[in-house]
């Protein structure tokens, strides 16, 4: 990041900022936080778009590590180069650590109890549907995408079949559905 | 945890622990829970620093609890260090494993995105980032079908599949906050409802 990127839309006002958005943001994902990214980053303060958020959820998701480490990584570091990303990261990172350390200590006394058990269950159903209602939203993405709509469809359903009914290892279909969709989109740019 | 196990860690057994963990970091391709079976194979079956309870409970507490996922990895180090007697130990042991599961891979990952935000005008670069938008959203609809199924995996559960739909519904389609419907969520189940 050499030149000075222009910004006309809402950013970080300091790292401070950065750091407690990403705390803040990190302790409302119940069952992952990815959704609460989206939400949190595009819709509510408007840091990034629909695009920006898929291509570098894109990104975070084909490197090593857990990717919403890495997206806010490198969405903190979008803003304040080396230094946003470390606070991007503490702010993703410490305070949950702080809280599920005393879960930890706390788990035994709380697992048996059937209403906290129940809560946890309902918090999990509440997030997958969170999470399927991310996808959906990232369909205007795909509108502007070099990527024919109709090869769009048929990698998504290759891949939630392959994914998410047969379990076959995350590697591969990022590699076969990946390439594919790249060797589609090379060819649909000019 | 449960069922606590006594273990002793000479100084080489971190070592060997960070290194274990540095080398998943690399490995750890679409998260850190794709590596799982493998820091299972290393701390439950060779080693025996983990029992098996301990190890599933690492996973379904983090699932549970806000934050990242990844943090499962600090609570396998915190058990660790538990086992092996102290307090002390343990929370070296969360800055072992979180450390040696984060150092390689946010790196790389910040070399590269550094790279790929310099030339993001070429050509193969835009193409790269776009040419993956489908596969993510079908990652995300595979996330959200894996979540729900072991929320609620067999038929009687349709409850917690009812409450799912609506979320999506009501996430998608509106701006309420989210932590309402978490809210909700917590308390129907809290309440036996759901």
């Amino acid at each position: 990041m050499t030149s000075p990127p222009v910004f006309d839309r809402p950013r970080p006002a300091s790292l401070s900022d950065l750091f407690f958005s990403f705390t803040f943001l990190a302790l409302q994902g119940f069952g992952g936080v990815l959704a609460v990214v989206q939400r949190e980053l595009v819709e509510r303060k408007r840091w990034l778009s629909h695009e920006e958020f898929i291509e570098d959820w894109a990104v975070a998701q084909i490197m090593p590590g857990p990717n919403v480490v890495n997206l806010s990584m490198m969405i903190g570091a979008r803003y304040f180069g080396l230094r946003g990303a470390l606070t991007a990261l503490a702010g993703i990172l410490a305070v949950p650590l702080v809280l599920i350390l005393l879960l930890a200590v706390l788990h035994a006394r709380f697992a048996a109890n059937p209403q906290v058990a129940g809560a946890l269950r309902g918090m999990a159903a509440v997030s997958a549907g969170l999470i399927a209602a991310v996808g959906l939203k990232m369909w205007v993405a795909l509108k502007r995408n070099p990527v024919p709509l109709p090869w769009c469809l048929a990698i998504i359903a290759a891949g939630f079949v392959l994914v998410g009914l047969v379990k076959f290892p995350l590697g591969w279909v990022l590699l076969i559905l990946g390439s594919l969709g790249c060797v589609l989109a090379y060819r649909g740019l000019r | 945890m449960n069922a606590a196990i006594h273990i002793t860690l000479a100084w080489h057994d971190w070592l060997n622990l960070f290194g274990h963990y540095l080398l998943l970091s690399m490995m750890s391709l679409g998260g850190a829970i794709s590596t799982t079976s493998e820091m299972h194979r290393f701390l439950v079956e060779q080693h025996g620093w983990l029992t098996q309870a301990q190890f599933n409970d690492s996973i379904a507490l983090a699932q549970a609890a806000p934050g990242p996922n990844v943090l499962f990895v600090a609570l396998m180090g915190w058990n660790v260090g538990m086992n092996a007697g102290s307090t002390t130990a343990a929370f070296l042991g969360v800055l072992v494993a979180m450390t040696g599961i984060l150092l390689p891979s946010t790196i790389f990952t910040y070399l590269v995105a550094q790279w790929g935000h310099r030339n993001r005008e070429l050509r193969a670069v835009r193409a790269f980032k776009q040419g993956m938008a489908p596969v993510v959203i079908a990652l995300l609809l595979s996330t959200s079908w894996i979540l729900a199924s072991s929320a609620g995996a067999d038929g009687t559960h349709w409850p917690l599949w009812l409450l799912a739909l609506a979320s999506c519904l009501v996430i998608w389609r509106t701006k309420l906050h989210l932590l309402w419907m978490l809210g909700l969520g917590a308390l129907l189940g809290a309440l036996g409802l759901i």
